[in-house]
């Protein structure tokens, strides 16, 4: 007789198979938790968070957070900043990562290796942070808006990235004819590789914007005015260095109490407000970014 | 010629150049003039971003002369007075040097040890589930901290671990006990550091596996269904070989880069009281060129962290060529 189905899992197989759900479902907890706990949080009454009473779910739920960070000038300034620099710096990027994986993906262009290398290169040794910033500096664009945009522009890795993919999917056939129909290399570029290239323009968009986005180091480094902050940088000063500037104008314990448990509830509703942006951007990581991944392999 | 030769092996190449040899020298120049001439477009193209990698990557590489000249900000980089070595001598011999070579490899070696194992058992794991939803929320769920800033992430470590207001005050308050500062602890921040890594980033390296074993021929599992292998043997010599190139290549990029840790997050962590072990080479760069203005100081610390990483990307990668045949370059 014929066994007809597929053959049986042992008692052992099964076993082992419920310990991993088991184990993946703890992984899932433990990551979740803080996540669930931070929001819960932010959607809570001030005396509730102040009382630790906030565990699972919102408790006496209030947007007194909310109102509190959408109240404060200095996060708003920083809101608006980071959309300029996340928009300019990633059109500009992108626009520069296909200008040099493109050509960089044919075959026959010549010096092709020479340009390869010095990718490669740039990317195992860096002169360091003080050259850099001194080579910044002597541009004159410290403290300026395009210090956030124009230094980190080209993304060594990013660019590598496109080149694999222009190279696995362009079709040398549709070059060569469109050579034949006298197309030029940037009417081609423009009208053919651009037009099949979404799915790793959309990659590209995604690395440089939450990059972009969620970097402070450079602004760090190369800004004084706080006018021109980013967001993540208003951020550090209220969730890491402490607010003290308000606190200098309370007088009775209750006001000072009050105050206190008013600055947490703003962390948490801070913390959820800064990252939304990122999370629009998510159903997009969804699509394209395993792709983008796969092609991470950089071996030629 | 340079182009042509890819995946041909030395003959390949050989028999071209003897080929070339025997052309002219003027006609072959005028052979590659043309070729150029034909794709003129093509180097305006690339002309745009190569500026910007010669500006911002190539000059500061030549910048790095600053670490052998006293920093002035007339004579600035290219014009400031040679003093040799002093710099690097002066850094060798400052009590600094052994615990920061110390807190850098520290933090590095052990986000490596834990964080590789943790990613390979994660996507493994996954690779184990039938149930479609309950994969696809995994991987979502444990993906999503990956997005999150680090000044998110460690605001939120402050919020979560406050000995005073925080959820760890909540925890131990249950069991009627004083929270401990760990924010304060020396001995805490490798694995806040480390730990906070592996909750941020685990899920985002498993995608990079999980393509990997998506990519496993099916016939292998029917033959080892076949031959009555269980679920952990089919793990042992289907799915891990089926990694093993992937980690190669990922632990080469991460032992080349052993001294090459981040700034952001250590410098976020850093206190006064957990300096002991937090202070990294980065960190101590950032402090003594652009807060006190000794930039020659810092760059010639910057410049042995950056030489220290060249040579061990290099004897990383020739090793796992010798040993596996996967390599980077």
């Amino acid at each position: 007789m014929r066994s007809t189905a597929t053959i049986r899992e042992s008692r052992g197989d099964r076993l082992f198979l419920i310990g991993i759900y088991i184990f993946l479902s703890i992984v899932l907890i433990a990551i979740a938790y803080p996540l669930i706990f931070v929001v819960s949080s932010s959607f809570s009454s001030y005396q509730a968070v102040r009382a630790g009473q906030v565990w699972l779910w919102p408790v006496g739920l209030s947007l007194d957070g909310y109102r509190a960070v959408f109240d404060d000038p200095q996060v708003m300034t920083g809101y608006f900043n980071s959309a300029f620099y996340t928009f300019f710096g990633t059109l500009l990027s992108v626009t520069l990562t296909v200008m040099m994986a493109y050509p960089l993906s044919l075959k026959d262009f010549l010096g092709r290796r020479f340009f390869i290398w010095m990718l490669l290169f740039a990317m195992i040794f860096s002169g360091g942070l003080i050259p850099f910033y001194l080579v910044v500096k002597s541009l004159g664009m410290i403290d300026t808006r395009w210090a956030l945009i124009v230094p980190g522009a080209l993304g060594i890795f990013q660019v590598l990235l496109a080149k694999t993919f222009f190279q696995a999917t362009i079709p040398t056939e549709l070059y060569e004819a469109a050579q034949i129909d006298r197309c030029s290399d940037i009417g081609f570029l423009l009208r053919v590789v651009i037009p099949l290239s979404k799915p790793i323009i959309a990659v590209l968009v995604l690395l440089y914007a939450v990059g972009q986005w969620n970097s402070y180091f450079n602004a760090l480094i190369f800004l004084n005015s706080e006018s021109l902050y980013p967001l993540q940088l208003v951020l550090r000063s209220l969730l890491i260095l402490g607010d003290q500037q308000g606190s200098a104008q309370v007088v009775s314990p209750e006001q000072l109490q009050r105050f206190e448990a008013m600055s947490t509830l703003l962390k948490y509703s801070l913390i959820v407000v800064a990252s939304v942006p990122v999370l629009f951007l998510y159903p997009l990581a969804q699509r394209y970014f395993v792709k983008g991944v796969m092609l991470g392999s950089l071996k030629e | 010629m340079r182009e042509g030769s890819e995946g041909r092996g030395m003959t390949g190449i050989g028999a071209r150049g003897a080929r070339e040899a025997r052309v002219s020298f003027p006609s072959a120049l005028k052979r590659i003039l043309l070729r150029i001439r034909r794709h003129w477009q093509l180097y305006m193209v690339i002309a745009v971003p190569t500026a910007f990698l010669i500006i911002f990557n190539y000059i500061p590489m030549a910048g790095v002369q600053i670490a052998f000249r006293d920093y002035s900000p007339i004579g600035g980089i290219w014009h400031s007075p040679w003093i040799g070595m002093q710099e690097f001598q002066f850094f060798f011999q400052s009590p600094y040097f052994q615990p920061l070579i110390q807190n850098t490899l520290t933090l590095s070696l052990y986000a490596l040890l834990v964080g590789t194992p943790a990613t390979i058992i994660l996507a493994v794991a996954l690779n184990e589930v039938t149930n479609a939803t309950f994969r696809r929320t995994v991987q979502m769920v444990t993906y999503a901290p990956y997005f999150i800033s680090t000044v998110v992430l460690v605001g939120m470590m402050f919020i979560i671990l406050s000995p005073s207001s925080g959820l760890i005050s909540q925890i131990y308050g249950f069991f009627g006990a004083p929270a401990p500062n760990l924010l304060a602890s020396p001995t805490a921040f490798p694995s806040l550091y480390v730990w906070s890594g592996i909750w941020q980033e685990t899920g985002y390296g498993a995608v990079i596996y999980l393509a990997a074993l998506a990519n496993v021929n099916l016939d292998l599992y029917e033959a080892a269904r076949v031959d009555g292998a269980s679920r952990w043997q089919k793990i042992l010599h289907i799915d891990l070989p089926a990694i093993k190139p992937t980690v190669i290549i990922l632990t080469i990029l991460a032992v080349g880069n052993l001294m090459g840790i981040g700034f952001e997050k250590a410098y976020l962590l850093q206190n006064p009281l957990n300096l002991s072990t937090s202070e990294i080479i980065p960190t101590y760069v950032y402090k003594n060129g652009l807060l006190d203005d000794n930039f020659s100081f810092a760059a010639a610390v910057g410049l042995f962290n950056s030489g220290v990483n060249f040579v061990l990307i290099l004897i990383v990668n020739f090793v796992a060529r010798r040993v596996s045949d996967t390599s980077l370059f």
